[in-house]
Order: structure tokens, then C-alpha cells, then sequence
């Protein structure tokens, strides 16, 4: 089953890396990673697309938590969230097709971003599932290159904040 | 310090840590990049630098200078080839749980990236294999980065933790001030077990008829051998250990039913398989101990006490889990619990299982073995020496023919499994215990994996006794290459390429024995341990073809244990 990993990380070096290595350690899938600041600047967000049974959710869920540089860990999976990603879509085009094209992105409510005398760019942004189903779309048309951002997610309503954990004292 | 304003160099700052972490010992070996460490070193006068002979030697040092005392070991070592030689000592050290900080000098920052000479990036390498692992990169972080390191290693489940230190830190200068506290607010160990779950437990164990404790590694770590003891005696609860758990509970105590898993006695692995609760304490459920997931322990209530919950429903699925240390849960356990159970039926399904198939070898042929020379070593040191055993067949005889009396007695290389680790282990063993005999025991083929290290023995004169049980083999490769691989002795064979070890030794300086024959194994031994102003080296020539018993084989359960070498006449 698909699970949507919201983990707040020290915003540090080799953080990203440690938390790729250790999927790829571990052998835990990964169908996307995304990574960005958070209102806090010392603190970064992922959010990570992942795929397996619920016991190999536990062990990502306690892998990601062993690590030290992550804050919280969060399996959004099966509460009330919004998950967006964003792609471009860069699309050829013939003589005829260019309306059909710039109709197909109306209906997704997507930007025309770039155009050419060959091709014409898109950008759409939305549940990953209506990222697929514009590709869908566009496909017979001919993509010629596209870029998929991997999912961002929060939870509804009480927003995950970044909650500081009592500094340790030693 | 004067002046607010007063300066010290990464150098100076990086001893000054060292001094406030009240480290006594480091092992080390200069280069390039930690040249300015060296300098500084020659001037310190608060703890020993001991100079080894290769990098990974240091590393196993401090492990084993970890596992004897319960103190931080240290490694201090240069760039590149000096930082990736460190490596499987640092994996061994991360599978184990074994605390030890890892100083890697490193290329200067405005190098780093440009494959500059002696560059490695340590720091990446290490990562899958270290607890936690910094690049220092401004030296005003380095006394609060040497402080986080030192707690991370040895809090919560203990590990290695490296410190990356380009060579422009270590001369860039700032003022210095030790931390009193760190901030980590990623890094919370879960310390007090959860109180209901810990009452649930009570009541379980309590209602029990055929109850079990599997002690593993965490019991000694947590320093809890001692509520363990109070609460299997209190009790009446049988005992098995894992390989890292041995001495967490005297062998010599009849509760104790040695150690369980593969080469487990068959008494421990019937008592896993057939009892009706299974309290795990401090232990992994490692698939050498397991053996077929699903069919280990099938009957029982399994309750799971660790520090780590990554280790909780990893392996096995487990009824309840307490996350906590052990040493503590014990604790509240047996308070939990008044009366002495009733388990006079248990015991003597037990006692009937020792029976049954007890450990044994040929005695009577007149031929020399590793069983033998191990039980005569316990005898002698009471089980009260500290045991340092390398990979293989001996490391298994050890487990079942040394009787294990104390914590921090045994000291092996259990997760990595990794040959070579006996010789600088016990070395590091002996700079941190004094008082106690300090015994290496290894194989030939793994004896030759770090015998570089026998000089560094002999120069610090300590009075480490080297043992070679040498059957000529790579012995347990060699005993499933009989059993699993059609007898394609493929490479183990090492009797026309082994070197003359008594010349070994000798070469080192350390005075060097051979036999081949039980009747000088008594001499041997009291001569040896006679002699107390620096190592010596006794090789005992044993049988080639010799198999650890029992066994159950990867993967299998107990019903495949195979405990002798089946009769060719027996086999259809």
C-alpha cells in the first residue's frame, strides 16, 4: 500500500542523504522525495512516497525516527491531508493540436509556461493522481520531456507544526 | 581560562574535550592530515596514545576496550586510507552496539570535493554504518560536535560515531568553552519503560507454566546483570543467552541453560521452542538465533524488552514490546512480581532435555581438540578471565565449553561476524582491565587477519595470552562446505600454506609454544600464565576435521538440529 511520509529534519548537511541512504540500506521503496524549508529555517520538511506492507511501514516509520538529525515523523497515510506536486510537460505540437493541447490544460487548470514552433510546456499542479491523468491525456500527443516534483503534503486543519522536543540536557 | 578573549587552536580545543570526556586511552596512528593532533599529543600527559599497526586494529581496540570497561573507546586516525581502514572495525562496532568515537583527519575544507591527496569522504562511506557520523566544518562547533559524539555513542542503544576533522579546523583557532548541555532535539532515548505494558508483562510471566528469558548484549550494556540475577533467582526462571549476552548470567548457575540459536545447546533451543512465554531482554532476535522465522518459539507469549524500537517487530512479531532500558525493566519486573513460581514440571522437562543430548567430544583417541583446550582454559581461569574469541568453529566450542561467570568476560564479534577482531580486541581489552586475565582465542585463518597487531602487544607488554586453535582449515566454512556444499573443500585448506606460527610469535617478541598433544595442554597453560610481563603466543595443533555440534542449519528449526556427524553407514 501507498503511504505519504511527512518527517521534519534538521536542516543540515548530508540530512537528505542520510535518510536516502537509509531507505536504500534498508531496502525500502521510495516512489518520491521532496525537501524544502519550513517556516523555521533550521528545520526542512520531506515528504516521502513510499510503498510496502504495513510491516515494512513500521520499520520505515522507526528507521526514520532512529536517525538523528529527524525532529518528527509523521504517516499521513489515512488522515485527512492535501498533497500536491507539480509537473512540466513539455509537449509537441502540429498544426490543429495546439487548441486541443492548450484545451486538455484549461481542463486540469494548467499553465502554459512555454511555447515554440515545435513545442508547447505545461504546467499542472495537483493530486499526484491528476498529475497521471493529464499525462494520460497529453501522451498520445507526444511528450517530449517532462518533470514530476514529487509529493508535498500537510495535514488538514491543525497543521503539523514543527514541535520542539524539550532540548536534552546532559 | 584568563580572558574571554583567550584563543585556542582545533588542536588544543580537540584535547581539551578529550581531557573533560575523561578519556585515558586512544588508538591511533599519525598521518598527514592530523599531523598538528600529533604535535599537540606529544605534550599531553592525560591519557595514552597507544600506536597500532594498521587502522582497523585501532578501531577493534576501542571496541574491545568498550566492551571490557563500559567506557567510550576512541580511535584517532588520518585521512583517506587511514579513515577507510577504520571501516570494519566502525561496522563491526555498528552491529554490535559496541560506543566507541572515530577521529578521522580530513583534507582542508577548500579541498574537500577535489580528490585532493589522501581525500576519502568518510563521512558518506560511513553513513550506513555509524550511529551518527559529523563533518566538522567551523571550528567554533567543534567542542559542542566532540560532546554530541561521546553522548551519542554511549546513550540509548550504544554505537560508533565518527567526527570528519579537515586539517584547516584542527589549525584555525577560537575561543574555548566545553558545553554543559547539548541540544538534540531529534535524539530522545526512551529510558523508563511504559508502566502498564510493564504490569502486563508481570502478570503473564506470572501466570506462565513453561516461562523463558532470552538475554542478549543490551542486559551487560545496560549494566543489568545484576537485576537479572535477582530476578531468575527470585523467580526459579531458566535462563539462555544469546553470543553477546553470555556472562550477563553465571553458566555456572544450573538456571543457566548456555546459549541458544544455531550452535545453541539442544536443552536451550527445546526449552525455546516448547515454552509458553518467551521474555526477551536486551536482544535482537537475530536470525542466528531464530533460525526459521515462523517456527521459532511457535507456542509462546513473547514479550520483547529493548531499547532500540527499530529492533521491536523487525524479525519476529512480538505480543508485547517495552520499549526501555532493560536494566531498569528488569527492575520493575521483579517488583512486579512477589511469589516463586511453580515450575518443577518445566524444570524437569528441562533437566530431561540436558540429558538427552548433552555437549560432547572424543576424548579417548588421543588427539588434540579445541573442545578440550578451552574446557582446560576454563577450569584454570574459573571462568573469571576475559575471553576475546575471533570468527568460527572456536568462537562456537567457546560458547559451550568456557563457563562465562561476569559481564564484559566475552567479547566477540557477533553481528559482522568478523575475522581478525580477537588480537586487537583483546589488546584493547587489556589497556582498559588490569586485574583480570585477558585471553585471546582465535583460528589460524583468522588469526593472520590482524596479527600485525602482536607487536603492539608485545611493545606495551601486555600480558595477553594468544591462542591458536589451529586445525589447518578455515574451519567452519570447511564444516558447511561438508554438511551443505558436496564436500568441495574449495579454498579452506590451509595446512601447506599456513605460516610456522611459533616464528611468528617469536618475530614479534613474544615467547611461543606448539603442541599437538592433550598430555601438554595442562603444562602449556601454567607456563603461560606464569608469565605476566608481556604476551605470549601457545598454538595448539587440533583435529583438521573436527564439526561444531550441534547445529541447526540456516533457515531451519529445530526439528533439522543435527547433533553429530552422520555415520556414512546411517546416510541413504
Amino acid at each position: 500500500m501507498k503511504h505519504t511520509i511527512s518527517v521534519l529534519v534538521e536542516n543540515q548537511f548530508g540530512t537528505f542523504n542520510r535518510v536516502v541512504t537509509m531507505f536504500s540500506g534498508k531496502g525500502f521503496n521510495v516512489q518520491s522525495i521532496s525537501i524544502g524549508e519550513t517556516e523555521t529555517p533550521e528545520i526542512s520538511r520531506m515528504t516521502l512516497v513510499t510503498t510496502g506492507e504495513d510491516k515494512i511501514i513500521e520499520q520505515v516509520v522507526k528507521q526514520l525516527n532512529r536517525l538523528i538529525d529527524t525532529i518528527k515523523v509523521v504517516d499521513l497515510t489515512g488522515q485527512s491531508r492535501i498533497e500536491r506536486e507539480l509537473a512540466l510537460i513539455t509537449v509537441f505540437y502540429q498544426r490543429g493540436t495546439r487548441a486541443e493541447i492548450t484545451n486538455v490544460c484549461n481542463i486540469f487548470r494548467g499553465n502554459v509556461v512555454d511555447i515554440n514552433n515545435k513545442t508547447i510546456t505545461l504546467e499542472v499542479t495537483g493530486p499526484p493522481d491528476k498529475i497521471d491523468a493529464a499525462i494520460n491525456v497529453l501522451e498520445p500527443y507526444g511528450i517530449k520531456e517532462m518533470a514530476r516534483s514529487g509529493t508535498v503534503a500537510l495535514k488538514r486543519g491543525e497543521q503539523l507544526k514543527a514541535e520542539k522536543k524539550e532540548p536534552l540536557v546532559t | 581560562m584568563k580572558s574571554n578573549k583567550h584563543l585556542l587552536s582545533g588542536a588544543d580545543i580537540f584535547f581539551e574535550c578529550l581531557r573533560k570526556e575523561k578519556v585515558d586511552t586512544i588508538f591511533g596512528y599519525p598521518g598527514g592530515a592530523v599531523l598538528k593532533l600529533y604535535e599537540k599529543l606529544y605534550d599531553v600527559d592525560f591519557l595514552q596514545h597507544v600506536l597500532v599497526r594498521h587502522e582497523q586494529g585501532a578501531t577493534h581496540m576501542a571496541e574491545g576496550y568498550a566492551n571490557a570497561t563500559g567506557k567510550v573507546g576512541v580511535v584517532l586516525v588520518t585521512s583517506g586510507p587511514g579513515a577507510t581502514n577504520t571501516v570494519t572495525g566502525i561496522a563491526d562496532a555498528y552491529m554490535d552496539s559496541v560506543p566507541i568515537v572515530i577521529f578521522t583527519g580530513q583534507v582542508p575544507t577548500h579541498l574537500i570535493g577535489n580528490d585532493a591527496f589522501q581525500e576519502a569522504d568518510i563521512v558518506g562511506i560511513t553513513r550506513p554504518i555509524t550511529k551518527h557520523n559529523f563533518l566538522v566544518r567551523d571550528v567554533k562547533e567543534l567542542a559542542a560536535t566532540i560532546k554530541k559524539a561521546f553522548y551519542i555513542a554511549s546513550t540509548g542503544r550504544p554505537g560508533p560515531v565518527l567526527v570528519d576533522l579537515p586539517k584547516d579546523m584542527i589549525a584555525a583557532e577560537c575561543e574555548f568553552e566545553y558545553p554543559e548541555k547539548i541540544e538534540l532535539r531529534g535524539y530522545k532515548p526512551t529510558f523508563l519503560g511504559h508502566q502498564n505494558q510493564i504490569k502486563k508483562a508481570a502478570d503473564v510471566i506470572k501466570n506462565s507454566k513453561r516461562p523463558l528469558l532470552y538475554v542478549g548484549g543490551g542486559v551487560i550494556m545496560s549494566n543489568g546483570h545484576r537485576e537479572l540475577k535477582l530476578f531468575a533467582k527470585e523467580n526459579n526462571l531458566p535462563v539462555t543467552m544469546t553470543l553477546q549476552g553470555l556472562g550477563s548470567f553465571p553458566m555456572s548457575d544450573p538456571q543457566s541453560l548456555g546459549m541458544l540459536g544455531m550452535h545453541g545447546t539442544y536443552w536451550a533451543n527445546q526449552a525455546v521452542n516448547n515454552c509458553d512465554v518467551l521474555v526477551s531482554l536486551g536482544a535482537r532476535f537475530d536470525d542466528r538465533v531464530t533460525g526459521k522465522i515462523d517456527q521459532f518459539a511457535p507456542s509462546a507469549f513473547k514479550i520483547h524488552v529493548d531499547i532500540d524500537p527499530t529492533c521491536i517487530d523487525k524479525n519476529v512479531i512480538v505480543d508485547l514490546p517495552i520499549v526501555g532500558d532493560v536494566k531498569h525493566v528488569i527492575a520493575e519486573l521483579a517488583s512486579e512480581l512477589s511469589e516463586p513460581l511453580q515450575l518443577d514440571d518445566w524444570w524437569a522437562q528441562i533437566n530431561a532435555w540436558r540429558e538427552e543430548c548433552p555437549l560432547h567430544y572424543e576424548k579417548h583417541d588421543g588427539r588434540l581438540r579445541s573442545e578440550f583446550v578451552i574446557e582446560k582454559i576454563s577450569e584454570k581461569t574459573k571462568g573469571e578471565a576475559v575471553i576475546v574469541t575471533d570468527v568460527g568453529q572456536h568462537q562456537m566450542w567457546v560458547t559451550q565449553y568456557y563457563q562465562f561467570n561476569n559481564p564484559r568476560s566475552h567479547l566477540s564479534s557477533g553481528g559482522l561476524g568478523t575475522m581478525g577482531f580477537s588480537v586487537p580486541a583483546s589488546i584493547g581489552a587489556a589497556f582498559g582491565i588490569k586485574d583480570r586475565p585477558i585471553i585471546s582465542i582465535s583460528g589460524d585463518g583468522g588469526f593472520q587477519m590482524n596479527m600485525q597487531e602482536l607487536i603492539t602487544a608485545a611493545y606495551y607488554k601486555l600480558p595477553i595470552k594468544f591462542i591458536i586453535l589451529n586445525n589447518s582449515f578455515l574451519g567452519m566454512v570447511r564444516q558447511w562446505q561438508e554438511l551443505f556444499h558436496a564436500e568441495k573443500f574449495s579454498f579452506t585448506d590451509l595446512s601447506d600454506s599456513n605460516p610456522d606460527f611459533v616464528k611468528v610469535g617469536e618475530a614479534f617478541g613474544l615467547k611461543s609454544f606448539s603442541t599437538d598433544k592433550p598430555g601438554q595442554v595442562d603444562s602449556l597453560l601454567d607456563e603461560a600464565f606464569s608469565i605476566n610481563d608481556g604476551p605470549v603466543l601457545i598454538e595448539f595443533k587440533v583435529v583438521k576435521e573436527d564439526m561444531v555440534f550441534p547445529i541447526i542449519p540456516a533457515g531451519k528449526s529445530i526439528k533439522e538440529i543435527m547433533t553429530k556427524r552422520l555415520d556414512p553407514k546411517e546416510m541413504v
